[in-house]
């Protein structure tokens, strides 16, 4: 009988009759076992296809995550694995993305924009509508007064160099074209990612 | 990586040298282990530290950090000497037989047109002979003695086995093992494949290592073949796709540049870029910049972007220097030149070198924005972690903002890995708190911008008003519409030469051969072309299967470009179209066109007779073991010391280390001399972490929870150091304290006759997250970047150490 794995989880979690398990060859103490586990947790779950944060091994997951989609149902992931189907890695991770879960919903994941003033010996929590505000004020101001449209030659030069960013390589490409758009349309030339680091 | 993952499996030998993939990427290095299991592949591992990968290998050799020129360039000499490279592949795919111009030369450590006074080479004469009709001169018996394979010859010349282990510390038998198992693969039938990583960049000549191997591998006939190839192992799980998207300083999308001062109209600026073939009959594709460039204007500008305004060339910042890299930027916010420092999931205080430096640019800030899922050391540089981080908060004027984000789990989109596959991911779940995606935050600090503009005026606005921006939703573009206009789509009806339509006016292209220079294509990245077309979103292709099992899996994501899985397959195959490998074809000429498992380098119906060079981006269609003006330190690679280094450099004492490197006066003078800093030091990862952030996570931060360096036994013992006993590791920057791991896998090199002790520091530590603080490597590393790309130089270093008093509990 050549059952999928996934397959497999769905017929032992949904109660699967004794004498079927039998007949996948688990004989008398697989179907006392398989009796005496709970419904597999990740049966009423939902499967995710996604791709290991860390290294540009890039191998393939599977993310599972209560919740079915449902507009007010909030998903929580509770289980996360090396996708079998993957031709890279076949469904092994490496101990960094073993521990995905745990970064995931890691005690020190940031859930709120902090802002700290100047001096000041801690952080406090703000609103997004003031840190995106500021931040844009801020740029706006520095760029004003420092950018450079013409270099002493005369020539159009329209470069920004007092205000600079890295963009994350753990990003998507979606995300790092958008950021790329942005950064340029100001004339940001102190731009760089970790390909070096 | 030239080749994929998978295609490891098709190798005969297997170098790792300048990585460490068991413990980096491990679940790649399983194919290390197929094709040890499956093909009999014998594995070499040469790295300072008997590392988990060398643990596998069937010869290990040590190697004083910082000499891999020294040793590759032995190599090459032993396959010249011996007469093991494949010739019919190295006459008709390299440019071996190219003559150079007679005004070249190298005089004790320095190629011609050197100035000392700027550190820079004037390169022009680090070029071929042309005829009058402007074709490279070729002697195609090798006769000629300025012929570029002649030229190589006599420059390794020096590099005998015996300087080879003066230099490198490798006992000499081990040496010449290696050099034989490298020629083994001189065989037609025979490939190499390398495995390298940050090992390598993360030098001074950080390039020309990897040119070095990059060399072999053309002598040998590796490149293009199944199981061959040279195969960077990247870092970040898109550090690809962030190179390939230009987010670097002097970088566009798809790899095309940012235009200089001295490139004033867009004229001067093409004139640079479209090579004319410097050999008969050569593609040289970069003579398609102008559709590539044209198109790009049009996908950020839209209709602003005109043939009257040349595609908004202006709009463009120019670059008055070669780089604004990372240590430039920490140079001059040091400096006080800088207001403003936008971190995105980055981490410099940890990851960049001389952290004392970094700290205390940061400070000089008026404004630090860090965008990340996580908590990161850089947010918080202001605050006093104890020694691990001193500061006096109400010194520090500097404005911060911490923007929680989205992580991987939480958004959709696509990565590119190692092999330049783009694979699509999608979200699982919605992230915690108030925490956003970058794509929202981005277009929420540019719309906040653009109307302030619009209100007030202010520099140079035009751009920013005329960013092209068309998205459903304005505040949080969907990623598939960013993929799409990345992809590129027809702005009119595309005809062709008999004015049937082939593609229709706002429909997705199928391939970058469709892009044009008038205007009517747009592309925000032209390398991307084909990645989500009419029949949707190839990025997300599902189909494992994998023709004759032989690694390739063509219909699995989508690879860069036009779905090529090996770069540079023509050279699989001889000059007449056969495969070198008759067992393990990738394509081949069946007497009408090309056919194979993988996508052809060019048209597939280009005839053999046609003497297309594989090489399809260098102007002479061919590979380069003499490097024209491409690099910073000269055409071919030569044995620099690191910045700092415990030896005089025998090959020429004058010049010891690289001439063309760019070194910032305070970053000099923070330099230590060996009497001071008697050890080298180097720096890599754990298999347990990645970087800084792992550390956030409980179960990594379980399995290696604590700061430690490695020792060798030898040194441990002169200097009383026991086995989990504390130490402190100084270099001229600054000093960590934390445990001593008392190890056999580092033993003494004998350099020049002299010990040399290596002391190893892993890098992961810092002040926040789950595991116990820490200082973290960069502490030590000094702020000297490689000549041609400022890839800081991490992997050799001086450092002192000395047996110490833990902190008190
Ligand atoms: S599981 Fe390990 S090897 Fe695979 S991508 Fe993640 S970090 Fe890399």
């Amino acid at each position: 009988m050549q059952l999928s794995r996934r397959g497999f989880i769905k017929l032992t979690g949904a109660g699967l009759a004794a004498s079927s398990l039998g007949a996948l060859g688990f004989g008398p103490a697989g179907e006392a076992m398989a009796a005496a586990v709970r419904p597999f947790k990740l049966v009423a779950a939902t499967e995710t296809r996604n791709t290991c944060t860390y290294c540009s091994v890039a191998c393939g997951i599977l993310i599972y995550s209560m919740g079915d989609r449902a507009k007010n149902a909030r998903s929580n992931i509770i289980h996360i694995e090396g996708d079998p189907d993957h031709p890279v890695n076949r469904g092994t991770l490496c101990p960094k993305g073993a521990g995905l879960l745990d970064v995931v919903h890691a005690p020190t994941r940031l859930k709120t924009p902090r802002y700290r003033a100047p001096g000041a010996s801690e952080f406090k929590e703000v609103s997004w509508e003031f840190a995106l505000g500021r931040i844009a004020r801020l740029m706006k101001d520095d760029r004003d007064k420092n950018f450079i449209d013409k270099n002493k030659a005369g020539t159009t030069v329209n470069r920004w160099t007092t205000t600079g960013m890295l963009a994350a390589s753990a990003s998507s490409s979606e995300t790092a074209y958008l950021t790329w758009k942005v950064a340029r349309s100001l004339g940001m030339v102190v731009f760089d990612n970790q390909a070096r680091v | 990586m030239t080749n994929t993952w998978q295609d490891i499996k098709n190798a005969n030998l297997v170098v790792v040298m300048g990585g460490n993939a068991a413990e980096a990427h491990p679940c790649g290095f399983k194919w290390v282990i197929e094709a040890k299991i499956e093909n009999s592949a014998k594995l070499v591992v040469i790295d300072p530290r008997f590392t988990r990968t060398a643990s596998v290998a069937d010869k290990y050799a040590p190697i004083r950090p910082g000499t891999d020129i020294a040793f590759l360039s032995g190599v090459i000499r032993y396959l010249l000497a011996n007469d093991r490279i494949q010739h019919e592949y190295v006459r008709a795919y390299t440019n071996a037989g190219m003559i150079v111009k007679e005004e070249f030369g190298f005089v004790d450590g320095l190629f011609s047109g050197y100035n000392e006074d700027t550190h820079s080479y004037d390169k022009s004469s680090w070029e071929y002979e042309f005829d009058e009709q402007g074709f490279a001169k070729v002697d195609e018996t090798w006769q000629h003695p300025r012929c570029v394979i002649n030229l190589l010859r006599k420059h390794v010349d020096r590099y005998t086995p015996e300087m080879v282990t003066r230099i490198c510390g490798t006992p000499i038998e081990k040496y010449m093992e290696i050099c034989e198992l490298f020629a083994s693969t001189s065989a037609p039938d025979k490939a190499m494949t390398s495995l390298f990583a940050l090992g390598w960049t993360q030098h001074s000549v950080g390039a020309q290592n990897i040119r070095s191997m990059a060399m072999i591998q053309l002598l040998l006939g590796n490149i293009g073949v199944a199981g061959g190839g040279m195969n960077a192992l990247r870092g970040h799980s898109n550090i690809q796709g962030l190179t390939d998207v230009g987010l670097l300083s002097n970088a566009m999308p798809g790899y095309l540049t940012l235009p200089y001062d001295r490139e004033d109209t867009f004229e001067t600026y093409m004139s640079t870029k479209q090579f004319k073939p410097l050999r008969p009959g050569q593609i040289s594709y970069w003579q398609n910049y102008r559709k590539f460039m044209v198109s790009f204007q049009k996908a950020i500008y839209g209709d602003a972007a005109t043939a009257e305004n040349n595609w908004a060339y202006d709009w463009l910042p120019k670059l008055d220097v070669p780089l604004y890299d990372i240590i430039r930027a920490f140079e001059m916010m040091d400096k006080g030149e800088m207001t403003g420092y936008i971190c995105q999931g980055f981490n410099p205080l940890q990851a960049f070198p001389d952290r004392g430096k970094i700290r205390r640019s940061l400070g000089k800030l008026k404004y630090l924005i860090t965008m990340d899922p996580l908590d990161t050391e850089t947010s918080r540089f202001w605050e006093d972690f104890g020694p691990q981080n001193p500061s006096k908060p109400e010194d520090i004027q500097t404005e911060v903002f911490q923007l929680p984000t989205t992580c991987f789990a939480e958004e959709n989109g696509s990565l590119v890995n190692s092999a330049r596959w783009l694979q699509w991911h999608w979200k699982a779940a919605e992230a915690p708190g108030m925490a956003k995606s970058d794509i929202w935050i981005m277009s929420g600090i540019f719309h906040r911008m653009r109307e302030m503009y619009r209100k007030e005026g202010g520099a140079f606005p035009d751009p920013l008003l005329h960013l092209s921006w068309n998205y459903t939703d304005p505040h949080d573009p969907d990623p598939e519409e960013l993929s799409k206009d990345m992809n590129g789509r027809a702005l009119v009806d595309l005809k062709d030469a008999s004015g049937a339509v082939t593609v229709h006016a706002g429909k997705l292209l199928d391939g970058f051969a469709q892009l044009r220079d008038d205007g009517t294509t747009a592309s925000g990245c032209w390398i991307f072309t084909g990645s989500f077309t009419e029949k949707g979103n190839q990025m997300a292709r599902r189909d494992a299967s994998d023709p004759r099992e032989q690694g390739i899996a063509p219909n699995w994501a989508w690879a860069w470009p036009a779905n090529r899985r090996i770069l540079y397959n023509r050279a699989s195959a001889d000059p007449a179209g056969k495969a070198w490998n008759p067992g393990k074809p990738v394509i081949e000429w069946n007497g009408t066109q090309w056919t194979g498992i993988d996508v052809p380098d060019y048209t597939p119906t280009t005839k053999p007779s046609d003497s297309v060079g594989p090489f399809i981006m260098n102007a002479e269609g061919l590979g380069r073991l003499f490097a024209r003006d491409q690099m910073a330190e000269g055409p071919f690679p030569e044995h620099y010391e690191p910045f700092e280094s415990p030896s005089e450099n025998i090959l020429h004492p004058k010049v010891k280390s690289n001439p063309a490197a760019r070194v910032f006066a305070d970053d000099r003078a923070a330099m230590g001399k060996v009497a001071d800093f008697p050890y080298v030091a180097t720096t890599y990862r754990l298999t347990e972490h990645f970087h800084f952030w792992t550390k956030h996570a409980l179960i990594n931060a379980i399995l290696q929870p604590e700061e430690f360096i490695e020792i060798g036994e030898v040194l441990a013992k002169q200097k009383g150091i026991v086995q989990g006993g504390w130490v402190k590791v100084s270099s001229k920057r600054g000093w960590v304290t934390c445990k001593a791991y008392v190890t056999k896998r580092i033993k003494p090199l004998i350099v020049d006759g002299k010990p040399t002790h290596v002391i190893g520091v892993p890098l992961h530590w810092g002040f926040t997250g789950q595991a116990r603080k820490g200082f973290g490597a960069n502490t030590l590393t000094p702020s000297v970047g490689d000549a041609n790309t400022q890839t800081p130089e991490f992997k050799a270093f001086l450092v002192n150490i000395e047996r110490a008093t833990g902190p008190a509990v």
